[in-house]
């Protein structure tokens, strides 16, 4: 075999190993996609069909509009407006308070800073289930149990997953910009608007992805704090399709999770670039 | 003066997490560490017992099979998602054409809301139905019972956390562009096979960003909680799947047993600590830090 040939015996079996695993990858999203389309008898039939006989996409008004005796009406649209509003609330906070608190201790000096870095750090280690309790205590003592402010006012007191990221990114970017917009009169506010943000975009948008992820996603967070069924989101009244008598409509389960997935994806599609861009010249390697 | 002026705006900005700190990490810290150490419903006030909760738990049956259960799970889910992050990172690094879009396929994964994983997998490991098992069936392979036989359950869960780790695939993609192609030359050009290249060259490299999706990975996985919780509810089949998380939040929510949930919390954050400090020990002699 020639070298060239051998290269391109190489790229070939590259190729096949891509599209063989990537398919191992998507088949199960494929799978939800095309059960979401079946009619009924078609769930669960062995062998599996890929295929259904007819595509009912009025399956997925069916989900909307889905109630049944056993369990109310699932009001999806008040699930899915919960979830935008939560999300929509938590992703303006993480981004507006992890940048300010990230370029502190990036770009500013102040007493004690490298070591309170230090402690954020370590606070990374400590799982959520420890605070759970006193965190639960002091929602109910503030009677926010039951609303949806413990879910997103948290969100504006920064994170230290987000601060390491973006004061890692903020640190890559020369000094000499700050300095020089200092002599030209700008307040640290203005630098910190005018010149370091619009740099640090990709990095922004890691934050606001990964966030954006957590809050749409967030399970354990609304079934502690939400009461009742009008306020849930998405994540937890998806249960709801989920009958515990066997009769799970799954073709309707599967075109309301395929909905609760769509705006995730969406948001990667177009933000795909830059975030990858951003994790590339973030700290996260 | 000036440098007083600058400590307050550096203070005034680094604000929000001071609050934070103090507020939803401090606090709650310090007070579930008192909380652990008394009988508490979140009706009654907290009542003193001291060491009572720590006691019980060392006598707990259930709370053993948990932490049997969760060490189960991140002694295989940790390092066998490492390694597939690691290899298809390694695979998506290399050039051909249509990259973006292989990249685009193995990291939707990590985008679907547990939720959602949970019930479609329900659906895929389904003995019966299951596209699994039907596979398996046509290749002639007779399929476990994924769902219901306890001694697969757990593996279930496992290969579940394999197929969600884009997340963590798409860190080591940075982290082997960062790898330069003059060193990898220079490798090539002393005669290093592939292997070799790779253990000398690629993983010191990666070592730094190893070690981080390690710990993050131990610290998430003794936290496992929506993925059971949505497939397998009440840790069934025979609490083969209840883990930690799990009884600690029946515990507190459930049972109102706030006290002794935070015991648990307590317990939790140790082998948490002591695994993270033990991987940051042995990583001393791997890690490789640039130009340290």
């Amino acid at each position: 075999m020639t070298p060239l040939q051998k290269k391109q015996l190489k790229i070939a079996l590259t190729h096949v190993a891509l599209v063989l695993l990537s398919a191992l990858f998507v088949m199960p999203i494929l799978w939800m996609l095309t059960t979401s389309v079946k009619p009924i008898n078609e769930t669960m039939t062995s062998p599996p069909r890929w295929i259904p006989s007819q595509f009912q996409f009025w399956n997925y008004r069916e989900a909307v509009m889905y109630g049944s005796e056993e369990l109310g009406y699932i009001p999806f649209l008040v699930y899915a407006r919960n979830t935008v509003l939560i999300t929509i609330l938590t992703v303006t906070g993480a981004v507006c308070s992890n940048a300010l608190v990230a370029y502190s201790f990036a770009r500013l000096k102040w007493p004690g800073r490298d070591l309170f870095f230090s402690v954020t750090l370590a606070t990374m280690m400590v799982p959520f289930p420890v605070i759970m309790v006193p965190t639960f205590a002091l929602f109910r003592w503030l009677g926010w149990v039951g609303t949806f402010r413990p879910l997103w006012v948290p969100a504006f007191f920064a994170s230290a997953f987000s601060i390491f990221l973006l004061r890692q990114f903020f640190r890559t970017i020369p000094m000499e910009l700050s300095e020089a917009a200092k002599i030209d009169g700008a307040s640290e506010i203005r630098t910190f608007v005018d010149v370091i943000i619009p740099l640090a975009k990709p990095a922004l948008a890691v934050v606001a992805l990964f966030t954006f992820m957590g809050s749409w996603n967030d399970f354990m967070g609304p079934m502690i704090y939400l009461v009742d069924q009008k306020t849930f989101t998405l994540s937890v009244g998806l249960q709801a399709y989920q009958t515990t008598h066997g009769g799970t409509p799954w073709n309707l389960l599967m075109a309301a999770s395929a909905m609760v997935i769509l705006p995730i994806v969406v948001v990667f599609f177009f933000a795909q670039k830059l975030f990858i861009q951003g994790i590339a010249t973030s700290g996260l390697k | 003066m000036n440098r007083h002026r600058d400590a307050r705006v550096g203070i005034l900005f680094a604000s929000p997490w001071i609050l934070g700190f103090l507020i939803f990490l401090a606090y709650p810290l310090i007070s579930s560490l008192y909380t652990s150490f008394t009988s508490y419903s979140v009706l009654r006030q907290p009542k003193w017992v001291g060491i009572d909760n720590y006691r019980e738990l060392y006598f707990d049956e259930v709370f053993r099979g948990n932490l049997v259960n969760t060490l189960y799970y991140a002694v295989g889910a940790v390092p066998l998602s490492t390694a597939v992050a690691i290899g298809l990172a390694l695979l998506l690094n290399s050039k051909v054409k249509g990259m973006a879009v292989y990249r685009t396929l193995f990291f939707l994964p990590s985008l679907v809301p547990m939720v959602a994983l949970g019930t479609l997998f329900l659906w895929v490991f389904n003995s019966d139905y299951g596209l699994l098992n039907s596979a398996l069936r046509g290749m002639g392979i007779s399929p476990p019972n994924w769902l219901g036989d306890p001694a697969w359950a757990k593996g279930t869960l496992i290969l579940i956390a394999m197929w969600g780790c884009g997340q963590a695939m798409i860190i080591y993609l940075a982290g082997l562009q960062d790898v330069p192609a003059s060193l990898l030359e220079a490798a090539e050009l002393d005669g290093a096979k592939p292997a070799s290249q790779m253990r000398h060259v690629i993983l010191p490299m990666l070592s730094p960003v190893i070690l981080f999706n390690v710990i993050m990975g131990i610290i998430g996985s003794l936290q496992v909680f929506t993925v059971p919780y949505v497939m397998f509810p009440g840790g069934a089949p025979a609490r083969s799947t209840y883990f930690f998380a799990m009884y600690l939040y029946d515990n507190a929510f459930q049972y109102q047993r706030m006290g002794y949930a935070s015991a648990m919390g307590w317990v939790m954050f140790g082998i948490t600590l002591g695994l993270t400090l033990l991987s940051l020990k042995i990583s001393e002699k791997y890690v490789h830090y640039e130009g340290g």
